[in-house]
């Protein structure tokens, strides 16, 4: 329990330092506090530095991130500047399609990644394995917006594009570790020995790549939302990583703390679900 | 018996057929936004996306017409003004509603402008009207009769209340409640904005149905083009504005009537050094850019015919100068473009003791003539005119550096610290009266971009320009107003503190579905009488 | 299998003698436009046609494929180096600086590097040669792109130190950075090779997508990601088809790299 409730503290902690970096690099970012307004001919003098004013109000970034703390603790995650909504109505409405998004992608990219995978290892053809691979590479060559398009113009759910974006790296690391595993001495034991291969499989490959292929899983997520961005960026689906694209350019304080405190959030738990499960799976095997 | 069944047989058809006469329900237009609008308050809307939403569902006092371009009356059936340009007093029609049903009245009026008007606000709309400052001072008398009085004369003031859509004073929807033919139903934050048609809407066609013909408009929010192409082929959205020229002559081949080039608009793109004394440009650079010797020479080795050629696929016209020729009225015709002409270049440049070396061009003091250039990442089409630029400008021994940079980063260097060398850059006009630039060629003003905000005008051309700007600000007379701004344009053209590379035509792509469409050069191009547009099946457009 | 690992690596071999030779091979200059043939189809004076400038796509092709080849393996290698001694340090030594090393693992994946990208670009000079441009883009991108490997090898090393060959090793009398080196780092070689693959053609399309903040290629030097960018375009999806051999050679390039280094698997 006290094991349990330090690791959650390192978490938190973690979480905040987080955004407390995160909000750093924005702030030191050139670009920050400026706006579209500023070439607007239409504004005069007087409008564009009173514009200029209310702009650069986060000044000093510990002053600031210690009010954002203050008022988190509130639930009050503040006000996006480029939207001209609060931040919480805006990840409220977004974060759901996120969630969804990488979730599909996710199940495709693990399905097909890990079953490729699984089918090389098991097989004795090496044509899987090259179909694999060039799959793999294919997918990896191919720019995220051409993939976007391609989606739209063959009306395919654009979410799908997040899995075949994912897929190259499951698939690549999971080959390669059940490779490197199925070349142990043990196996051949128990190959030698006459165990089927399904046993061999479940029994002797699996247990022992388990500790990686989770690891994997954790990086996965964290894969999964980076390649949100230009997803939902290209085909307009209004998830977190279209808001995070926008605040991006806009230099939106307010979001960008919050989406990278949710995006450090979502990697830590899935990185520490992933140690455990590691962790667990090699206890057992012991 | 007999005679009540026919009779009531009768009335159902009659009433059937004047609903499918009047013929749209449940039809609904569907185009795209390119970013999400930035505010639904019509006196801060400044970006394209919220001034469409304006567009739409906004009443206005007056209407410029953009096929005529002529000043039409909406809510005010008459207007005058007086005291040299400083009062204005509108005749308002009678018997009006907002969208929700409050009754409309003078005071709707009085307050917008006052909302207009408010100095903490800072509404891009507003400050088209603030030629001094001082209070606007607003005068209702009587229902239907209001009287606006500006603290000086502002010039094209009629004009300017096309982009003022008045709001309530007492509905508590607030700014929701509208005018204009239609009013915001849905507002899915990242997705779409749905619009549907005003029940209150005072206009009606000539056959005395109410307008507007279309039932609801939905404007999805769509900044990829590509995909937005896509979708046009589909017929999943019925038009696209400022279509890119690449996309118009591929829609123009596979289906040549739904693509319309206007003509000449009064868009433009141009390059300019900075000439800011403080920047942290080194002093030999900062002699370079203020030299008009070195800026005309760099315009004649700029070949404008290629950029429209090739960049634009013909679809541009080598500009003069900082008023479109599609502005017929203040265009100066007697200016023509920068010729392509390298040994007139050379010429410039020798003036100023340049001097090339083996292929490359050395300044009076050995310096090799090499600066940036920066621009948006992102825009294809300034990326490409700067790497054409770039080769133009090698075949008179310069290098230029085409230095892409996102929009932020962009907007800092040429606003704040002035860390760049030249920049290209668009102007998107909406505005025929050249007064809208007032903030751009005055001396004191932030956007006079080569350097904004100089104490005094730095030059004796740049005080020139203050004065005649200045004077064509201070007079109704328009042919006092035509000679200071030819005289502008004239100064501008000599000195060429903006070199203007070109000026985009107005193209548009529209499906054969959407009737009675005729796109203009003005902005909104093809909606612009969206509430005359008719959805049906694909038959031949009127024109 | 033997015969398609040599005509990977023949193949691999032309192409980087075509794109070093390119001063000799190319039939035009890369920069230069020939304005009067935009959008040119292949024909005898242009292989593989022009672009919207007019410049010649195959001499474009061979000098970007220099850049790209050079530059993009090396970033990847370096990478792969960061992620093999970060992750192989913490999993190996375990303890408090595994569980240090993999907090700022997951930090380095959270944080929006995008910024400190704009901000590099913000110090560099307007105006700096494109080679060093690119020099720049890459070397940023290995230093950025060893966090997600870092934690699956830190995962492999924690697995390795309790295994039993170590246990001889340490028996044996190995320790501290030789039983490291010469017993577990060898055993990562398969999944760095994984890594470095992936690394590859993730960090080409990359360089390309970071010309929106100004880093990257400057025109008018070309890369394979500049090429591919010209692909993000519902206008090039038909009609030129000609415009995906540098997608295609990508693809057969990183295939053969593939096919080149990888070992004969054993299979159940």
């Amino acid at each position: 329990m006290r094991r349990l409730a330090m690791h959650i503290a390192r978490l938190v902690a973690v979480m905040l330092l987080g955004g407390l970096l995160g909000a750093t690099l924005v702030r030191v970012a050139p670009g920050f506090g400026t706006d579209e307004s500023d070439l607007d001919g239409r504004l005069s003098s007087a409008s564009i530095q009173a514009l200029r004013q209310s702009n650069a109000n986060h000044e000093n970034i510990a002053i600031f991130y210690f009010h954002y703390l203050g008022r988190l603790v509130h639930g009050d995650l503040g006000m996006s500047r480029t939207l001209g909504q609060p931040v919480r109505q805006l990840l409220a409405d977004r974060l759901p399609e996120t969630l969804k998004s990488v979730g599909l992608g996710l199940t495709l990219a693990w399905t097909l990644g890990l079953s490729l995978a699984l089918a090389a290892v098991v097989s004795k053809k090496s044509y899987i394995d090259l179909f694999g691979s060039f799959l793999a590479g294919i997918l990896l060559c191919i720019p995220a917006a051409v993939l976007a398009i391609l989606f739209v113009i063959t009306r395919a759910p654009a979410r799908l594009a997040l899995g075949l974006i994912v897929f190259p790296r499951i698939f690549t690391y999971a080959r390669t570790l059940l490779f490197r595993t199925a070349s142990l001495p043990h196996v051949l034991t128990a190959r030698a020995k006459g165990i089927g291969n399904a046993r061999v499989l479940c029994w002797h490959i699996l247990p022992v790549a388990a500790p990686q292929l989770f690891a994997l899983a954790g990086v996965s997520v964290s894969l999964a939302f980076a390649a949100a961005i230009p997803v939902e960026a290209l085909c307009d689906l209004p998830g977190i990583g279209q808001l995070a694209w926008k605040a991006a350019l806009g230099r939106d304080l307010e979001l960008l703390v919050n989406l990278t405190m949710i995006v450090t959030a979502v990697t830590l738990t899935a990185n520490s679900a992933s140690d455990l499960l590691g962790h667990v799976s090699h206890a057992g095997e012991v | 018996m007999r005679q009540r069944l026919i009779r009531f047989g009768f009335l159902l058809i009659t009433f059937l057929a004047a609903g499918a006469m009047h013929a749209q329900s449940g039809s609904q237009l569907r185009f795209c936004l390119h970013s999400e609008p930035k505010t639904l308050n019509p006196v801060l809307m400044a970006d394209e996306s919220s001034e469409t939403v304006r567009y739409l569902t906004g009443g206005v006092l007056m209407r410029l017409n953009r096929l005529t371009q002529t000043l039409e009356p909406e809510l005010a059936t008459s207007w005058k003004e007086s005291a040299g340009g400083k009062t204005i007093t509108f005749k308002l029609r009678a018997g009006l509603h907002f969208s929700d049903g409050t009754v409309f009245s003078a005071e709707d009026v009085a307050y917008t402008i006052q909302q207009l008007m408010d100095p903490a606000l800072h509404s891009p709309t507003g400050d088209s009207f603030r030629s001094a400052e001082g209070k606007v001072i607003t005068r209702v008398e009587g229902r239907d009769r209001v009287t606006v009085t500006f603290p000086a004369p502002v010039v094209g003031l009629d004009k300017l209340f096309d982009q003022v859509a008045i709001m309530s004073a007492t509905s508590p929807q607030k700014e929701l409640a509208v005018l204009g033919p239609y009013y915001v139903a849905e507002n899915k934050a990242g997705s779409y904005l749905l619009l549907k048609r005003n029940p209150n809407y005072w206009k009606h066609d000539a056959s005395g149905a109410q307008l507007p013909n279309i039932d609801s408009i939905r404007l999805d929010i769509q900044q990829n083009r590509d995909i937005e192409m896509v979708r046009l082929a589909r017929g999943e959205i019925s038009f696209i504005n400022s279509l890119d020229p690449e996309y118009f002559d591929k829609l123009a081949t596979q289906a040549p009537g739904t693509v319309h080039d206007a003509g000449v608009s009064l868009d433009s793109e141009q390059l300019w050094f900075n000439q800011v004394p403080t920047s942290p440009l080194p002093a030999y650079k900062k002699a370079w850019f203020t030299s008009t010797n070195f800026r005309r020479a760099i315009s004649n080795a700029i070949n404008r015919d290629d950029l429209a050629r090739v960049v634009f696929r013909g679809h541009a016209q080598p500009a003069v100068s900082w008023v479109s020729p599609a502005n017929k009225v203040w265009f100066n015709a007697k200016l023509q473009p920068h010729p392509y002409d390298q040994k007139a270049a050379l010429r410039f440049l020798a003036n100023d003791g340049f001097r090339m070396q083996n292929g490359v061009l050395h300044d009076r003091d050995g310096h090799i003539v090499e600066f940036s250039v920066i621009t948006n990442a992102g825009n294809k089409y300034r990326e490409r005119m700067a790497t054409m630029i770039q080769q133009d400008l090698a075949g008179i021994g310069i290098r230029l550096n085409v230095v892409t940079l996102d929009f932020p980063s962009l907007i800092e260097r040429i606003t704040r610290t002035f860390d760049y060398e030249a920049s290209l850059l668009g102007l998107v006009n909406n505005d025929l009266d050249p007064n809208s630039q007032m903030n751009v060629w005055l001396s004191s003003a932030e956007n006079h971009q080569w350097n904004p905000s100089e104490k005094t005008p730095a030059t004796a051309w740049e005080a020139e320009i203050d004065n005649l700007m200045r004077a064509q600000a201070a007079t109704l007379d328009p042919k006092k107003r035509k000679k200071a701004v030819d005289r502008v344009q004239e100064i501008v053209w000599e000195q060429e503190p903006f070199i203007y590379l070109v000026n985009k035509n107005a193209l548009s792509a529209v499906s054969k579905s959407l009737h009675n469409a005729h796109p203009v050069v003005l902005h909104p191009q093809v909606y612009w009488n969206v509430d005359q547009l008719s959805l049906g099946s694909e038959v031949a457009q009127s024109r | 299998m033997r015969w398609v690992r040599i005509i990977a690596i023949a193949f691999l071999v032309v192409v980087s003698m075509s794109c070093l030779l390119a001063n000799f091979v190319a039939p035009a200059p890369y920069a230069y436009q020939f304005r009067e043939l935009p959008d040119a189809s292949p024909s005898r004076q242009h292989l593989l046609g022009t672009d919207s400038l007019g410049r010649d796509r195959f001499s474009r092709l061979l000098y970007g494929t220099r850049v790209s080849l050079l530059l993009a393996p090396a970033a990847a290698l370096f990478a792969s180096i960061l992620a093999a001694l970060i992750g192989g340090s913490a999993g190996f030594v375990g303890g408090w600086l595994e569980r240090c090393v993999m907090a700022a693992t997951d930090l380095f994946l959270s944080l929006p590097w995008l910024f400190l990208l704009i901000t590099v670009r913000a110090l560099l000079p307007l105006n700096i040669a494109p080679f060093t441009s690119v020099l720049v883009t890459f070397a940023l991108l290995g230093s950025l792109g060893w966090a997600a490997a870092a934690r699956v090898i830190c995962a492999d090393a924690r697995s390795f130190s309790r295994s039993d060959f170590i246990l001889l090793a340490r028996a044996s009398g190995s320790g501290g950075f030789r039983l490291l080196w010469r017993h577990v780092v060898p055993n990562f070689k398969p999944v760095l090779f994984a890594q470095f693959w992936i690394a590859v053609p993730v960090f080409i399309l990359a360089e390309a997508n970071l010309g929106v903040l100004g880093l990257g290629v400057a025109e008018p030097l070309p890369s394979w990601g500049s090429l591919l960018r010209e692909l993000e375009s519902f206008s090039s999806m038909s009609g030129q088809p000609w415009q995906f051999f540098p997608l295609i050679l990508l693809i057969a390039v990183i295939s053969c790299i593939h096919l080149a280094l990888r070992k004969q698997e054993p299979s159940l």
